[in-house]
C-alpha cells in the first residue's frame, strides 16, 4: 500500500494506518442529496408510484455513496460500504412484506370481523350479500387439524425415538433421509394422493376426515423433525442414570427421556398444527367445501378457514372479498396465537 | 460420548464398532431383552418403516389413478401445451404446465436467495448478538402466514402496486425478450406471482443459510479479519466459500417450494395454456395452481389428468429435493471431519 518499504516505524509516522475515512455526516448528506435528486427528476420526468420513487433515490444513494468512498477511502472499503448497506436493505426487503401482509389483513379484516361474523355460516349466503360468516369453517379447520395431531403425533413421535434411540445403519439413515424429503412434499401433492387413495381408489365421500388425513401427511415431518431434535438434546447421562438402576430401555425412553423433552416436543406440535392450519390445496381436493355447519367430519363435506378464503377471494363481489379478509385475520390470529403459545412454552421450559 | 447423536445425523462408519454408549446389553446378549422392549422397539421401528411405506404409497396411487386417464388422452401427455382433459376424446398434456412450474419458480429463486443471503448475513454478521434471535424470529414470522393469505394479499394489494415497476420494465427493457409484453398489458403477471413465490420461500431460504452462517468456524472469520480484511472481503474469503453447499442446498429447497405452491399462484396468475417467456403479459399457469384452478369442474378423466400432473410435480420436487438434502449431508460429514 504504501510505496516506501522501509520499516515499520517509518510508515508508522504517517496517517495511513487506518486511511482517511468518510466524515460521520457524509452518508446523511449523500440520502437527502439522493432524495433531492429524484425530487428534481420528478419535475423533469413525472414519476408514476411511490415505489418507484424509492427506488430511484435508493439508487442514486447507493451510486453517490459508493463513489464518494472510492475516492476519499479506496475501492475496497467502497466495496465493504456497498455491502453493507445491500445487507441492510435485504433484511428490510424481508420486513417490508410481512409488515404490509399484517397491516393490510388487519386493517380490511377488523372491519368486518364481529360476533355474528364468528358463529354464522354462508347458508343461503348469496356471495353478493353482506352477510355470512365463518362459523362452519372455523368448526371445519378445529375438527381437521385435531383429527390430523391425531394421527401425526404419536406416528412422529414414534419415529423420532426411532430414528433416536435405536435407529443405527442404513435403514435409519434412509428414514431421516425422506423425512426430509417429505418436508418438501408440496402440500398439494398431499391432497392429490389422498384424492387418488381415500376417495377414489377406496371410493369414500370427501370429508373433514379425509381432509385430516391429507394434513397427517404434511404434519408428520414437521413433527418427527422437531422431536428428533429434542430427544437428541436428552444428555446421556439421564439414560445411563436410568439404565443402571436396571430399568428398561422402553421404560427408560417413555419414564425418562419423552418427559424431559417433552416441552419442546409440545413447541414442534403447536407449530406444525400452526403450519397445516393455513393449508389450502389439500383441503380443497379432500373436504370440498360447503356452506352449511356440519359438526361430523366423518361425513358430508366440511369447509375450512383456508378454503373459505380461497372461495371468496376468487369472487369479484366485494362483499365476498370482505368476508375473505375478516376470514384471513381470524386464520392469522389462530395461527399467530399458536405459535406465540409455542414459542412461550419453549421458553419456560427452558428457564427450568 | 455427548457427541454420539452427531455421529448417529452424520451416520458415520463408526457404528459397526460398539460404542459405550447409553446402550444397555445390545446386540451381544440379545437373550436377556424382555418381551416388552423388544415390542417398543418393534412398534418404533414399524413406524419409521411405516413412513417410507407412506412415500412409496404416494407414487403408487398417484400412478394408479392417473394411468386411466392417461390412456384416454389422445394427445401426447408430455409435450402437449394444452388441457382438455374433460372433453372427448380428451386432450391434454403437462408441457404448458411444466414449463410455468419451472420458469415461476426459477424466477422466485433468483429474486429470493440474494435476498435471502443478505439477511442471513445480516443476522449473522452484522446485527448485534443480542438482536439476532429476535430479528431472526421476525423473518421466521414470514414463513408462519398461510399462503391463501398471502394469495389474497397479492391479488388485491401487491399487483395493482406492481403495475408501474412491470410497465417500466416492459417500456425500457422490452428489447429483451423476458419483459416483453402484448400491446404492453400488465396485471397478474407470472413476475407478480413470482415476486409472491419469492416472498413465500425468503424465510426457508434465509434460515438454511442463516444455520450454515453460524457454523463457520470462528477462526477462519477471525484469520480473515486479522489479516487486514474489510468485512465484506471476510464474508467473501471465509463465510461464503463455507457457506456455499448450505446456499446451493437452501436455494434448492426453496425452488422445490416455490413449485409445489398452489394457492398463492392460483390467486394471483389468471390460467392460461401456452408456452410463453414473456413473463409480464397477464397469463401463465403452473401445475399446482392448475389442480386448484381445474378441479372444480374436473370429470372422471379430468381428475386423473390431474394426479397426472401431479405425479409428474412429485417426481420434480423430490429430485430437487434430494439433490438438495444430498448437497447438505455431504456438507454436514464435512464439516464435522473439520472441525
Amino acid at each position: 500500500m504504501s510505496t516506501t518499504t522501509v520499516t515499520p516505524t517509518a510508515t508508522l509516522g504517517g496517517p495511513s494506518l487506518i486511511g482517511q475515512r468518510l466524515p460521520k455526516a457524509a452518508l446523511p448528506a449523500i440520502g437527502v442529496g439522493a432524495v433531492v435528486a429524484t425530487i428534481l427528476l420528478y419535475v423533469v420526468a413525472p414519476i408514476e408510484s411511490k415505489i418507484q420513487f424509492v427506488l430511484i433515490s435508493g439508487a442514486l444513494y447507493l451510486i453517490g455513496q459508493t463513489s464518494a468512498s472510492i475516492m476519499v477511502e479506496g475501492s475496497r472499503r467502497a466495496a465493504d460500504r456497498l455491502v453493507t448497506t445491500l445487507v441492510y436493505l435485504a433484511f428490510l426487503l424481508a420486513v417490508i412484506p410481512l409488515v404490509a401482509v399484517l397491516a393490510s389483513v388487519i386493517a380490511k379484516g377488523a372491519e368486518r370481523v364481529d360476533i355474528s361474523f364468528l358463529n354464522h355460516s354462508m347458508r343461503n349466503v348469496g356471495a353478493r350479500d353482506a352477510g355470512g360468516g365463518i362459523y362452519h369453517a372455523l368448526i371445519g379447520t378445529l375438527e381437521q387439524i385435531a383429527l390430523a395431531s391425531l394421527f401425526a403425533v404419536p406416528f412422529g413421535l414414534l419415529v423420532a425415538i426411532y430414528l433416536v434411540e435405536y435407529g443405527r445403519g442404513r435403514i435409519s439413515r434412509t428414514i431421516s433421509f425422506f423425512v426430509d424429503v417429505l418436508t418438501g412434499l408440496p402440500s398439494v401433492i398431499a391432497g392429490l394422493f389422498i384424492l387418488a387413495f381415500y376417495i377414489l381408489a377406496l371410493g369414500q365421500k370427501p370429508s373433514g376426515f379425509a381432509g385430516a388425513l391429507a394434513l397427517t401427511i404434511l404434519m408428520i415431518p414437521i413433527v418427527v423433525r422437531s422431536a428428533e431434535e429434542m430427544l437428541k438434546l436428552v444428555p446421556d447421562e439421564l439414560r445411563e442414570a436410568s439404565y443402571a438402576l436396571g430399568v428398561s430401555r422402553w421404560r427408560t425412553i417413555l419414564k425418562i427421556v419423552v418427559p424431559t423433552a417433552l416441552p419442546g416436543i409440545v413447541t414442534g406440535v403447536m407449530l406444525a398444527v400452526a403450519r397445516v392450519a393455513g393449508e389450502t390445496a389439500p383441503l380443497l381436493l379432500t373436504i370440498f367445501g360447503t356452506d352449511s355447519i356440519n359438526f361430523n367430519p366423518f361425513s358430508g363435506p366440511q369447509s375450512a378457514l383456508p378454503l373459505y378464503i380461497y372461495s371468496q377471494a376468487g369472487q369479484p363481489q366485494q362483499a365476498a372479498v370482505d368476508r375473505a379478509w375478516a376470514a384471513a385475520l381470524t386464520l392469522i390470529v389462530l395461527v399467530m396465537l399458536l405459535n406465540a403459545v409455542a414459542r412461550l412454552v419453549a421458553r419456560l421450559a427452558r428457564v427450568r | 460420548m455427548s457427541n454420539e447423536p452427531d455421529g448417529l445425523r452424520k451416520g458415520s462408519s463408526r457404528n459397526d464398532a460398539p460404542v459405550a454408549t447409553a446402550e444397555p446389553a445390545s446386540s451381544s446378549d440379545s437373550a436377556r431383552v424382555s418381551p416388552a422392549d423388544a415390542f417398543f422397539k418393534n412398534l418404533t421401528r414399524s413406524a419409521g418403516l411405516g413412513l417410507l411405506v407412506l412415500i412409496a404409497a404416494i407414487a403408487a396411487f398417484l400412478v394408479l389413478e392417473a394411468t386411466n386417464a392417461l390412456s384416454a388422452n389422445t394427445g401426447n401427455f408430455l409435450t402437449t401445451t394444452e388441457w382438455f382433459p374433460n372433453s372427448s376424446p380428451p386432450f391434454f398434456g403437462v408441457a404448458a404446465l411444466l414449463f410455468g412450474t419451472l420458469l415461476t419458480a426459477v424466477i422466485a429463486m433468483v429474486i429470493a436467495v440474494p435476498v435471502a443471503v443478505g439477511i442471513a448475513l445480516f443476522i449473522t454478521v452484522y446485527a448485534p448478538r443480542r438482536l439476532a434471535t429476535p430479528l431472526a424470529f421476525i423473518v421466521d414470522l414470514l414463513a408462519a402466514v398461510p399462503s391463501v393469505i398471502f394469495g389474497l394479499w397479492g391479488l388485491i394489494v401487491l399487483v395493482p402496486r406492481m403495475e408501474g415497476i412491470q410497465k417500466f420494465l416492459t417500456e425500457y427493457f422490452g428489447w429483451i425478450p423476458l419483459f416483453a409484453t402484448q400491446n404492453s398489458v400488465v396485471g397478474r403477471s407470472v413476475f407478480v406471482a413470482s415476486v409472491v413465490l419469492a416472498i413465500m420461500i425468503l424465510p426457508i431460504v434465509a434460515a438454511i443459510s442463516r444455520e450454515v452462517f453460524l457454523q463457520v468456524p470462528i477462526a477462519h472469520k477471525e484469520a480473515a479479519l486479522a489479516l487486514g480484511a474489510t468485512r465484506w472481503e471476510m464474508i467473501r474469503t471465509a463465510v461464503i466459500p463455507y457457506g456455499k453447499p448450505g446456499i446451493i442446498s437452501a436455494s434448492m429447497l426453496g425452488l422445490g417450494r416455490a413449485m409445489g405452491e398452489t394457492i398463492a399462484v392460483a390467486l394471483v396468475l389468471p390460467a392460461s395454456f401456452g408456452i410463453s417467456w414473456k413473463i409480464l403479459s397477464p397469463a401463465g399457469n403452473t401445475i399446482a395452481a392448475n389442480v386448484a384452478n381445474g378441479f372444480a369442474e374436473a370429470n372422471t378423466v379430468g381428475r386423473g389428468a390431474l394426479i397426472a400432473s401431479g405425479l409428474v410435480l412429485f417426481i420434480v420436487t423430490m429430485i430437487v429435493n434430494m439433490i438438495a438434502r444430498a448437497v447438505i449431508a455431504r456438507r454436514r460429514e464435512f464439516s464435522g471431519a473439520a472441525a
